[in-house]
């Protein structure tokens, strides 16, 4: 298989909690995502998986070891560029879908592109919509956020996640409150973006079908990644 | 022009919070009527009662000032000191010497507007047995009336029938009740230097001041070095104006430095008043300042809880690429949002209170309320509302920038 684009590194990331104690939550993370992957992780809870997505995603940065996104080296970055760096590549999809309530749907997919300021206003609504189109819910772009179901909810979060053409997109629990029918929705959607639009996903689950059916799963214990899957080699 | 995200989600939350936005405005409001309207009223007085001052005082004047008796001898050496045990005034006469040639020096200086010579004594005004005393002011009246404006106050005669006439006198009304007497009739006048002319009245005046109205009267300054028995070289006072009363110890401390006579400003004559005046402006700014702390403190306490409420939408602004200092701008918008519809309404506000107060009619010698439209405090009082909800939204606002968004998501 020939050697695939890394987007995402990490080399011996590790992390400690102080309260109450001082304990190691990570340890010796090291890894790549390489482009157009749908990656997910696992573990059971408690094992640190949220707490590497939120080292991953940079909105965490007291970590030790290094992270690269791109070619770019981001520890020891500034706040204020990790921000830029957030608004311009990376994606988020929580597992409560965090839309701001007073705004419609279609503006809550713009607002990351408004704030990235690359496209015009109108150029961004028609993104927005078309972004919405994919995920089979333009018809609800003028309601406001707080009106849609759980799983509308989830995919103008979705949405919104990929207004500005990310390069990867990081999810924690994404079908945690969903239903399967739901689930099935948004796992398809992911599919299409990682082998489609050859954006990577890296998604925190508990949902082992969802894992299995992903292109690869790091499986996590005790801070620790204690397999690459069944897949992993043939990334080597 | 190029959207801006941050001001669209700060306008969006005040437009869906209404209610909120319209306490946190009417906080501001209040504080900034109250404060436009206080300040209003405390400068409109103050501006009355030194118009008041201005009505009799120059800016500067210059007399003669008593001197008490010194040794003849220096002190020879340290360690001796020559004291005079019971010193006395040692003054012989009030009289400016040369006073000609110190007027014309003081009117070649660039600064003074206006500068006038004028000799005064206590008068006593007779009319058969019917006696009142008050004091006299010998002038040029008509320099007198381009720096005092006593013509304004004229209700019979006129001034420049008293120029040249050697004879004439102006009474304060009260003087001509009193005595009961009008224009052309014959008032006998005597000083304290037994001096009595009997004098003709050519112009009665009414400054609406029963003070000035009951004692005052101008004659020619030639007519008054006569009732104090001296030559035309007496002066008592000589009164200068300046552009700018309120750089009156500027102006004064470089006339001193033109004669070895007593140089005081108008501040160092009415410093009683002015001091009171002063007090009673602290006491109301402070009362109005303090409105305006507690509308601030209403701003800082909406802003805390839309931002304790909207902690969630913070930390997903900032996953998604805002930055600290885009928070801060949003809030910090929200604030000036709520603080420019409080501020605009309070001036209104601020104004109509204005325009009441100024339909008051007091009586006596002020009329209408003295307060008028001051565009400076206008502007005074809109800065201060909105630098005063800024600094209120400020803190909140830096709050809300700190929020840590994996902290926000973790629960
Ligand atoms: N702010 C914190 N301070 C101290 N310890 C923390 C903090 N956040 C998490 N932990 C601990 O770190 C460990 C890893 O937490 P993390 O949330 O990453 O687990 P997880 O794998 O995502 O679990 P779950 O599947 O339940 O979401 C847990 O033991 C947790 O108790
Ligand atoms: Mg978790």
């Amino acid at each position: 298989m020939e050697k695939r684009e890394v987007i995402l590194s990490t080399r011996s990331l590790g992390k400690y909690f102080y309260d109450p104690i001082k304990f190691k939550v990570l340890d010796n993370i090291s890894f790549n995502a390489y482009k157009g992957e749908f990656l997910t992780l696992v573990g059971k809870s408690g094992s640190g998986k949220s707490t590497l997505l939120y080292c991953l995603s940079t909105m965490d940065t007291s970590y030790e070891g290094e992270l690269f996104i791109g070619q770019e080296r981001v520890t020891g970055k500034k706040v204020n560029e990790l921000a830029a760096l957030r608004n311009r590549s990376i994606g988020f999809i929580f597992q409560f879908h965090y839309l701001l309530p007073e705004f419609s749907c279609l503006k809550n997919v713009m607002i990351p592109a408004l704030k990235l300021g690359k496209y015009s206003y109108k150029e961004v609504e028609e993104r927005a919509y078309s972004k919405l189109d994919v995920l089979g819910i333009r018809d609800q772009a003028l309601k406001p956020a707080a009106k849609l179901s759980g799983g509308q909810q989830q995919r103008v979060a979705i949405a919104r996640a990929l207004i500005n053409d990310p390069a990867i997109i990081m999810c924690d629990e994404p079908t945690g409150n969903l239903d399967s029918r739901n689930t099935r929705i948004v796992f398809d959607i992911f599919k299409q973006i990682a082998h489609e639009f050859g954006q990577t996903i890296i998604a925190v689950t508990h949902d082992n079908d969802f894992a299995e059916a992903s292109d690869r799963t790091i499986e996590l214990a005790d801070g620790k990644i204690i397999s690459h899957d069944k897949n992993f080699d043939t990334y080597l | 022009m190029r959207h801006n995200i941050n001001s669209d989600i700060a306008l969006t939350h005040i437009i869906t919070r209404k209610r909120q936005t319209l306490v946190a405005a009417l906080g501001v409001t209040l504080g900034v009527g109250v404060y436009l309207f206080m300040n209003s009223l405390t400068s409109g007085f103050s501006s009355f009662s030194r118009d008041e001052m201005f009505k009799n005082s120059a800016h500067i004047k210059i007399y003669k000032d008593d001197e008490l008796s010194q040794p003849l001898v220096p002190s020879a050496g340290s360690g001796h000191i020559t004291v005079i045990v019971n010193p006395q005034v040692t003054t012989l006469s009030k009289k400016i010497i040369n006073p000609e040639q110190l007027l014309s020096t003081i009117k070649q200086q660039p600064f003074v507007v206006n500068a006038i010579s004028q000799v005064s004594f206590d008068a006593f005004y007779n009319r058969g047995k019917a006696q009142i005393s008050g004091d006299c002011s010998g002038v040029n009246i008509l320099d007198y009336d381009a720096m005092f404006k006593t013509s304004k106050y004229i209700v019979g005669g006129s001034l420049n029938r008293l120029q040249g006439n050697l004879n004439g006198i102006i009474i304060g009304s009260g003087i001509a009740e009193k005595l009961n007497l009008g224009i052309d009739d014959n008032i006998t006048v005597t000083s304290s230097y037994n001096v009595v002319k009997v004098m003709k009245i050519v112009g009665i005046f009414t400054t609406g001041s029963s003070l000035t109205d009951n004692a005052k009267s101008y004659m020619n300054i030639s007519t008054a070095q006569q009732f104090i028995k001296e030559g035309p070289s007496y002066v008592s006072n000589i009164f200068i104006n300046i552009p700018d009363p309120n750089k009156s110890e500027e102006y004064a401390a470089s006339l001193q430095q033109l004669t070895p006579y007593k140089v005081e400003d108008w501040k160092t004559t009415n410093a009683d008043v002015l001091a009171s005046g002063k007090t009673r402006d602290v006491l109301m700014s402070s009362i109005a300042m303090s409105i305006l702390v507690v509308a601030a403190f209403g701003i800082y306490n909406i802003l805390s809880s839309t931002i304790a409420q909207k902690i969630n939408d913070i930390a997903i602004l900032k996953a998604t690429g805002f930055a600290g200092r885009d928070v801060i701008r949003i809030f910090l918008m929200e604030a000036l949002i709520m603080g420019l519809i409080g501020t605009l309404i309070g001036l209104i506000i601020g104004a109509v209170l204005i325009e009441i107060m100024s339909n008051i009619y007091m009586g006596g010698p002020v009329g209408y309320f003295p307060i008028r439209f001051e565009p400076a405090l206008f502007a005074k009082s809109f800065g201060l509302g909105v630098f005063i909800t800024l600094c209120a939204g400020y803190f909140p606002a830096r709050k809300a920038a700190r929020v840590d968004p994996v902290e926000i998501f973790r629960k």
